[in-house]
């Protein structure tokens, strides 16, 4: 669509950018202020980076941050390739559609901390089906003494909670494909995998950039789910940036470095969220582009 | 683009026909659905066991629970969701929740409309950056604003009331509201925003009584995804509030004492908190998918 030149739309952004600013500048500010001072009850002076020194300096981040990688990678390279089966195995019309679309999608409406309880609940040796299951079956399953345990099981819960995400976008970009391509593809006899590989593939990959961009960002946000589940351990096995932060925030009132932390922490998710962004932008280009050839 | 220039439609759908008909696919399609059926009943059942244990759970006594392991209730202990409903300081958990969440959607909503429809219609000084800087709100871990939130909040006089916590969620509320608004406006044509000022229509008219009803579909998803991620978010409503707007998800810490986990009144809780997603869920199963890829499909 090509877009009218009118600087007045800035008034219809207004109360919009008034909001966000109350809710985002404004405490970013407070941040970035904290981050650069030591602050003693009322007297605060400038220190510059040393904050952020210390912080860069510290094992335990470093072990969140590596673990948080380590994480987030794991959890996309099994959930996006899960997301686009599932959606592909979705029925497309009718009661049934309407039916599974509600039950995949019932995961990502519970609320975080319960997801954390529920998995909490369901992986226990003496009331929880799936641990009582694995213990039966001769495996000594604990996630509150085994680093190896906790982790798959945080994995799978995530496996669990966010698939329907992906799924869903798959399912909404695979139903956009004309009914005319498929019937291209069935009189060239092109196999399932052809047709997979060549049409429904190259028409999912706007949607499945959106997709690994939440992903990524919601992963890298993690919280609620492991604190329940794990509390972070054992040991600190489990965990993940944002628990780091907030004990260091809220239980040693730690201001300025973790403000740092803060600081480095947003900074990372923002560089790599620029990438993605840069390449839905070019991806949106194109499209334009190719709809003003055809 | 390729393929369908190549051939017309209709003689795509003609070659077809007659291609189906003389390739026998049905007993080749037929079981090759039949599989599917059990991968995708194989993935339903992953998702539903962990929910269907947390019923079973809800429904059964802590003596039972803990006494013996068995795959269903032995007899329906309704004693949990009784104390939920009847203890105010349980049920207020749900009230305080849904309050904060509504105020969040009405907020959200109202600026971004507008929003949305600068940013689908006009080009104007900076709108790149703004809509780059909106989309880093929605990626800013709410852990790095926990502690100014909650100065900001307590210097202000508004730390434990619902519209701390509805503020708060704009934060990535808002961005996304715009980012779903955004697709859909995108997708009705700027000659309905003409006619419609040749006709005399003044801004605020149009907007109103032609270009929201218009994309109905579009602003009840968002207000799904609205509730959606201000209900399952628990860490800012937890540290913005105290006592009187108290999230249910930061009352249900409640039940871990010294004693043990009340694991039967946690269970009911949980499962009362995935009902009210669902109810909305079904108000908008039919655009929802759509709603998911940002109204851009």
């Amino acid at each position: 669509m090509n877009k009218v030149e009118n600087n007045k739309a800035w008034f219809l952004v207004l109360p919009m950018l008034v909001l966000v600013s109350f809710s985002a500048v404004i405490p970013l500010m407070t941040v970035v202020n904290y981050s650069i001072q030591d602050i003693l009850g009322n007297s605060a002076f400038f220190v510059g980076t040393e904050w952020f020194e210390k912080t860069l300096n510290d094992p335990d981040l470093q072990g969140a941050l590596l673990r948080q990688f380590a994480f987030s990678f794991t959890i996309l390279a099994i959930e996006v390739p899960l997301g686009i089966a599932i959606a592909l195995l979705m029925p497309k019309k009718g009661w049934q559609a309407s039916a599974v679309l509600i039950l995949v999608i019932l995961p990502l409406l519970v609320p975080w901390n319960v997801v954390g309880s529920m998995w909490q609940i369901f992986t226990r040796g003496d009331i929880g089906l799936m641990g009582y299951g694995i213990n039966a079956l001769g495996y000594d399953y604990s996630i509150t003494s085994n680093a190896t345990d906790a982790w798959v099981t945080i994995i799978l819960m995530d496996v669990w909670h966010w698939t329907p995400l992906i799924a869903l976008l798959c399912y909404s970009g695979l139903r956009a494909i004309p009914e005319a391509y498929y019937q291209a593809a069935r009189i060239d006899r092109a196999s399932n995998w052809a047709v997979f590989r060549y049409i429904q593939l190259p028409k999912l990959t706007n949607v499945l950039v959106i997709g690994v961009l939440l992903r990524f960002m919601h992963s890298f946000m993690i919280y609620a789910e492991p604190f329940v589940l794990t509390g972070g351990g054992p040991g600190s096995s489990t965990t993940f940036l944002s628990q780091s932060l907030t004990s260091m925030a809220i239980g040693q009132q730690d201001l300025g470095p973790s403000a740092a932390f803060s600081i480095i922490y947003f900074l990372i998710i923002l560089a790599v969220s620029y990438v993605f962004y840069i390449a839905i932008m070019n991806m949106q280009k194109d499209k334009v582009n190719t709809q003003g050839g055809a | 683009m390729t393929i369908a220039t190549t051939y017309n439609e209709d003689q795509a759908q003609e070659r077809a026909d007659s291609a189906s008909l003389t390739r026998p696919v049905s007993a080749q399609k037929g079981t090759a659905s039949g599989r599917n059926r059990v991968l995708l009943g194989l993935y339903l059942l992953f998702t539903l066991l962990p929910i269907y244990w947390l019923i079973n759970m809800s429904l059964q006594s802590n003596q039972e629970i803990l006494g013996t392991f068995s795959m269903w209730p032995q007899d329906f202990d309704f004693g949990s969701y009784i104390k939920i409903f009847t203890d105010p300081s349980w049920y207020m958990g749900y009230v305080n929740s849904i309050t904060y969440v509504a105020m969040n959607m009405a907020i959200s909503i109202c600026v971004a409309l507008p929003a949305a429809y600068a940013f689908s219609r006009y080009k104007f000084i900076g709108d790149k950056h703004l809509f780059f800087w909106l989309l880093t709100n929605l990626m800013a871990p709410p852990a790095v604003f926990l502690l100014p939130y909650f100065q900001l909040y307590y210097t202000v006089g508004m730390f434990d009331t619902h519209i701390a916590v509805a503020l708060a969620h704009c934060l990535f509320n808002v961005p996304l509201a715009i980012w779903i608004l955004e697709g859909f406006m995108s997708g009705v044509p700027k000659e309905v925003d003409e006619t419609a000022y040749i006709d005399g229509y003044t801004f605020p008219g149009f907007f109103i009584k032609i270009f929201i009803p218009m994309i109905r579909s579009g602003v009840g998803v968002t207000l799904f995804f609205l509730f959606m991620f201000s209900w399952v978010e628990l860490l800012l409503a937890q540290t913005l509030t105290a006592t009187n707007a108290q999230p249910i998800g930061a009352i249900m810490t409640r039940t871990s004492t010294a004693s043990g986990i009340d694991w039967s009144t946690l269970s009911a809780a949980g499962v009362l908190t995935i009902l009210p997603g669902v109810l909305v869920v079904y108000f908008v199963r039919n655009h929802i998918a759509k709603g998911f890829a940002l109204g851009r499909t």
